[in-house]
């Protein structure tokens, strides 16, 4: 069984908390006693349906506490695949919330309502997942049953957004009617809508492609730990403990080691218990070298002939999460790969305008939910990717110094050798 | 040759991967063990980041004094076999010294004091990480925690102020005196759990499997029979066959009526849960405090 990310992303009112509702109930993750519970709320409150985005709350009572601020995730499993969503709710923090989320996503699910067609808010969520690389995108247009299940009104909203969506860094990109309250194309198909002949949302997050979205193809291993048993059984063992990036690492493979610059041969990779004949993303795996080599917490195996670049200078599009805003010359502890640094912010380019796509140049600072784009010089090296080609290696994160929050999410555009 | 992981193996390997970022960006942690399932998994999980050492950090078990023999049994053996070191921070300790007040009645629990025995050892030990076997499946507002989850020097959480983690970049950075509590099942669900338990022949307690006990029925729940509970007028013992779903203070650890007797009978009757177990914790109010005290039990927190 495989494993599929994807965040959800709208607002209040636009039936995602429904959506949500209704693929946990058809998929039989809601217990009985909670869809009583849920429909007598429901008749008690005068609705004349029953609510299930009251099957997602504790949400309602932590609303009351001021937290629905915040990602929630939420498992449900087919026999196809198991999936981990991540709601990220929408008004405040929006930039952070659907970042966060989007940073491990396969795929993005965006809700706009069939009446009042694609907003701001729904350009601004595909903005992020395709600024995030996240490289399936669909577009649910819901409460289609307010609009008559019109097959027209639903050409117009996707011919407007994939209009927009062409502008964009998104490799798939697809279109379903819905009503997520009567469920309509969910799960089953609907009778309402005999015009559309595509998948249901569930049909189409169980088979979308997401094989190939991984890298595959550049080896690179951050080293996390080195585990050094010196015991009895494993006197000499020495293995560098860390997670697949990308690529594929086997026995006898050449590798280059960074920031060293040495070049020696994989031993062997084992797994608990024994070696493996492969290790491939995500696996956490501990690989043994042919010499012995000063390696350590923060160094990187790649290939002699295809390494990632070694550099202090960074440019990257930043996500910023702090009320304290963004300036040049200030100073951020970096965490990347498994290497720790700190980074003055030597420029900031520009301001990106999410609704437009305009670039705002001349902004004295990056203010909480902005985007911008940045160049900055590290204390020591970074082994960097482009993140359109790595989300691993080409993805970092700003920290506070002074308060040790997490106030920006990096995703590297280009890097400067030297 | 295949280069995609299952959901599970998916699931293991960001695990292992959050241990190994612990152990190397931490000082001292410690991983909560209680003997339940949750715990058997993670202490597994560690074992394999590890490998071929040692678990490079202790264990703690915050022992209320009303625990089943077989859990006991199964800590201690687990600790042994592999070499690690067991702490056991007692909530007895605590009432004697006057830090914690015992409750009173037929229906005491010692379940509520073991924060104030937690907190304790975590400032008695200086740990600056804490592992945890907590899910967010298992309770909404569990649902928003972090993986790294922030407490001040006071051991709290505060859920409007939580880090943003992005990728597989954790941020643990901390002052003397906080704390970050690590939860390296996150993601993880209950059928996820005794799926594992299943395809990597995890041992557990035989408490997880059906077998015959004398218990009675008090709030919808089927409590053991035992030293550490008073039974009350009314409430007639009866010899069934049951198994427990979470294990911890015997007090207050409800069984289930089950004939599941090995681990693929028992992800059968998990699956099909939805079914079956509905009625016996019929008050929706039930559901969610049973949620909590199980949280509670399981992860301490």
């Amino acid at each position: 069984m495989e494993l599929l990310r994807f965040a959800t992303a709208g607002s209040v009112d636009d039936g995602k908390s429904t959506l949500i509702g209704r693929m946990l109930l058809e998929t039989k993750q809601i217990f009985e006693d909670q869809l009583e519970a849920v429909e007598r709320t429901s008749r008690d409150k005068g609705f004349d349906y029953t609510n299930l985005a009251l099957l997602t709350d504790g949400l309602r009572a932590e609303r009351e506490q001021g937290i629905t601020i915040d990602v929630a995730y939420r498992y449900f499993a087919t026999p196809r695949r198991k999936f981990i969503i991540a709601d990220t709710p929408g008004h405040i923090q929006y930039t952070r919330n659907m970042v966060t989320g989007a940073s491990t996503a396969d795929l993005a699910l965006v809700l706009v309502d069939a009446r009042k067609g694609v907003l701001e808010q729904s350009k601004r969520h595909a903005v992020i997942a395709s600024l995030l690389q996240v490289r399936h995108l669909v577009l649910c247009v819901n409460k289609m049953d307010l609009v008559e299940f019109d097959e027209a009104r639903f050409d117009e909203i996707c011919e407007e957004f994939s209009d927009f969506a062409a502008k964009l860094d998104i490799d798939d990109l697809a279109f379903i009617p819905v009503s997520a309250l009567l469920g309509d194309n969910v799960v089953t198909h609907s009778p309402n809508t005999p015009w559309y002949e595509g998948p249901t949302l569930l049909h189409h997050l169980e088979h979308v492609y997401i094989g190939s979205d991984r890298n595959l193809i550049d080896a690179r291993f951050p080293v996390q730990y080195v585990v050094r048993p010196m015991s009895h059984d494993h006197h000499d063992y020495r293995g560098y403990a860390g997670q697949v990036a990308s690529g594929i690492f086997r026995p006898g493979d050449e590798v280059l080691v960074l920031p060293s610059g040495f070049t020696t041969t994989i031993a062997g990779i084992d797994e608990h218990g024994g070696p493996v004949e492969q290790a491939y993303p995500p696996m956490s795996v501990n690989i043994r070298l042919a010499e012995e080599l000063d390696v350590s917490r923060g160094d990187m195996f790649a290939r002699p002939n295809n390494a990632p670049t070694v550099t202090q200078d960074v440019d990257a599009m930043i996500c910023w999460f702090s009320e304290r805003p963004l300036q040049a010359g200030q100073i951020y502890g970096v965490k990347h790969t498994t290497r720790t640094a700190r980074a003055r912010i030597q420029e900031l380019n520009y301001r990106l305008d999410v609704n437009s796509l305009h670039r705002e140049d001349d902004q004295p600072a990056l203010a909480m939910n902005d985007i911008g784009r940045i160049s900055m010089r590290t204390t020591v090296p970074l082994f960097v990717d482009e993140y359109r080609r790595n989300r691993i290696t080409g993805s970092f994160i700003l920290i506070d110094e002074g308060t040790f929050e997490t106030v920006g999410a990096g995703m590297i555009l280009a890097a400067s050798a030297g | 040759m295949t280069t995609q992981l299952s959901h599970l193996k998916a699931l293991e390997s960001e695990s292992i991967h959050i241990f190994r970022e612990v152990a190397a960006e931490f000082e001292k942690p410690v991983l909560l063990f209680s003997g339940g399932k949750d715990s058997a998994v993670m202490l597994r999980l560690a074992e394999k980041a590890f490998w071929p050492a040692k678990i490079p950090f202790p264990v703690m078990h915050i022992d209320t004094g009303q625990n089943f023999d077989e859990a006991l049994d199964y800590r201690d053996r687990r600790v042994a076999e592999l070499g690690i070191k067991l702490i056991v921070a007692s909530v007895q300790d605590s009432i004697d010294s006057g830090r914690a007040i015992e409750e009173t009645g037929p229906k005491a629990s010692r379940n509520r004091l073991q924060t104030v025995t937690l907190l304790d050892a975590i400032t008695d030990n200086g740990f600056d990480a804490v592992f945890g076997g907590g899910r967010r499946d298992e309770e909404k507002a569990r649902a928003k925690e972090r993986v790294y989850s922030f407490r001040d020097e006071f051991g709290q959480w505060d859920p409007k102020n939580q880090r943003p983690e992005l990728w597989n970049l954790y941020n643990g950075r901390h002052r003397k005196g906080e704390h970050i509590r690590i939860f390296p099942l996150s993601n993880w669900t209950e059928l996820d759990v005794w799926q594992y338990v299943a395809d990597d022949e995890v041992e557990l307690p035989s408490l997880y499997y059906a077998h015959r006990r004398e218990v009675f029925r008090r709030d919808g729940m089927l409590l053991a029979v035992s030293p550490h509970v008073t039974v009350m007028e009314g409430e007639e013992p009866e010899e069934m066959m049951v198994r427990f779903r979470t294990v911890g203070d015997a007090s207050c650890t409800g069984a289930v009526a089950s004939s599941a007797t090995t681990v693929e009978q028992v992800i059968l009757e998990v699956a099909a849960s939805r079914l079956t177990e509905r009625g016996e914790t019929r008050a929706d109010d039930r559901i969610s405090e049973a949620g909590m005290e199980d949280r509670k039990r399981e992860g301490y927190f």
